[in-house]
């Protein structure tokens, strides 16, 4: 099964998780299975509109899913989803 | 491989050349490198987790001429990471504490100090006189103004960034490698993403990071090794695994792509939606102030004090609260009396403003935020409670 890899800012969505051995042909399906188990999930990785927010990044291996096809890319057994999104440390936003 | 300075007329002293011996003796370096080290320029954004690693090593090596800038007071909590400010310095601006731990450890450094907030205004001007430029800053808009005005000025941004134990780096802006918004166009809306104050960090995590920064500062100058253009490491620091995934110039990045159309420096305060953000928190807060909690609760009102923070901080304090973590609320609000009056703290007000807001929608009508958390009750209620 192809594993999909938590980033630690989501991995409290993911049951404390650090990676999820999920099913499915496809990147999308990958990660289509990916928030069926874990709901909470959704909104940090889609927008209302159901397409993967713009400051998190999918990479198969250590591709880009941008540059390959995107959520039709075929995984396979033993692959590596890593879900990478922007962090910047440090000081709490001006609120 | 990308060199950046020519060689300019500078030379070594007898004193430099028993200083920095350990590079001339290596023809890695050598004399021809030491004099690229010294001729250098490096711009480091940012004293604190980061800069702290990055400037002391930076300093070390020789760097010509360093700029340093920060306009941040060092905090008695920034002393478990920031490694170049001691309990001294604790109150001083960061950039007099950093300048000076540097001079003393290598006077030939030439150190230019910016006590400013690098904005729009003021970022393409100080980057002209720099070289490199390394990013050790803390926020969001603070990293795309940097790598638009890297963009923008040619120059390299030497990226660093960290979250709890896990963090990134990598080379942007170069002229045929990719920029930060080739790999992130937008930022995360506000609230989205802790900062290390609501979600900590592993004090040495940012000292890996920063000296990755530095490491990577070195090769761009000596024109050595495999520079991290194209590349993006990822470190998780509790695995000790280094990943490494590729990055691509975007042909369409509005930054650094064939048709940029970002042409001069925005406001990204309002990329960020930060203040969009703070308007919706000014119209739903119901705050009662740890004053009137404490009267409230000595005439013995019946108030249901409900405490958002993690088990590990009840362990530190707490002020008698029901314990229910932000992230468990949703699924234990069935615990709460809605006829009851209900007063949500946590830490400092944040966590807790987003619990009231929940309450709230969820048909909570007597809801109230303790305004600044049990940080502002150890201050004004019970000094003898620790504060963390």
């Amino acid at each position: 099964m192809p594993k999909i890899h938590i980033p630690t800012p989501l991995r409290q969505y993911a049951g404390k998780q650090p990676a999820v051995d999920v099913s499915g042909a496809t990147v999308g399906e990958a990660l289509s299975g990916l928030v069926s188990q874990h709901p909470d999930l959704r909104r940090h990785l889609y927008n209302d509109d159901g397409k993967l927010r713009a400051f998190v990044n999918v990479y198969l291996n250590d591709e880009d899913v941008r540059y390959l096809q995107k959520d039709a890319t075929s995984v396979k057994d033993g692959d590596n989803i890593s879900i990478v999104p922007s962090i910047a440390g440090g000081a709490v936003s001006s609120r | 491989m990308p060199t950046l300075t020519e060689i300019a007329p500078v030379t070594l002293s007898n004193d430099e050349i028993l200083r920095y011996s350990r590079h001339l003796i290596m023809p890695e370096v050598g004399m021809e490198g030491q004099l690229k080290i010294k001729a250098a320029r490096v711009l480091c954004i940012g004293a604190g987790g980061l800069g702290s690693p990055l400037a002391l090593y930076l300093g070390a090596a020789g760097v010509g001429t360093l700029g340093i800038v920060d306009f941040d007071v060092v905090d008695y909590t920034n002393l478990q990471r920031q490694i170049i400010h001691t309990t001294a310095d604790v109150g001083r601006p960061k950039l007099d504490s950093a300048a000076e731990k540097i001079k003393a450890m290598n006077p030939f450094v030439n150190i230019k100090k910016f006590n400013t907030h690098l904005s729009s205004d003021n970022a393409l001007e100080i980057f002209k006189e720099f070289d490199i430029i390394c990013d050790g800053t803390d926020n969001f808009p603070t990293r795309y103004l940097v790598n638009d005005a890297c963009v923008l000025t040619g120059k390299p941004n030497v990226y660093g960034s960290i979250f709890r134990f896990e963090g990134q780096a990598s080379i942007f802006a170069t002229k045929d490698g990719p920029c930060y918004r080739c790999l992130y166009p937008e930022p995360p809306p506000p609230g989205l993403v802790p900062s290390c104050a609501e979600g900590g960090v592993l004090g040495i995590l940012p000292g890996l990071v920063g000296v990755i920064q530095a490491t990577e500062a070195i090769k761009l100058i000596l024109g050595s090794g495999d520079p991290l253009i194209g590349r993006l490491l990822l470190i998780d620091a509790l695995a000790m695994k280094f990943r490494e995934l590729k990055l691509r110039k975007n042909p369409d990045c509005p930054a650094c792509g064939k048709n940029p159309t970002i042409t001069k420096l925005i406001d990204y305060q309002e990329f960020c939606g930060i203040r969009g953000e703070e308007a919706e928190a000014e119209v739903t807060a119901s705050e009662m102030q740890v004053e009137d909690l404490k009267k409230r609760l000595d005439r013995g009102d019946d108030l249901y004090i409900l405490d958002v923070r993690e088990p590990h901080e009840y362990q530190i304090c707490h002020i008698g609260g029901h314990l229910i973590p932000l992230g468990d609320l949703p699924n234990r609000v069935n615990e709460l009396d809605t006829s009851k009056e209900i007063v949500a703290h946590c830490r400092s007000g944040v966590r807790s403003a987003k619990a009231v807001n929940f309450l709230r929608q969820s048909g909570f009508k007597k809801v109230h935020n303790l305004a600044g958390g049990i940080l502002a009750w150890a201050d004004r209620v019970d000094p003898k409670m620790p504060k963390y």
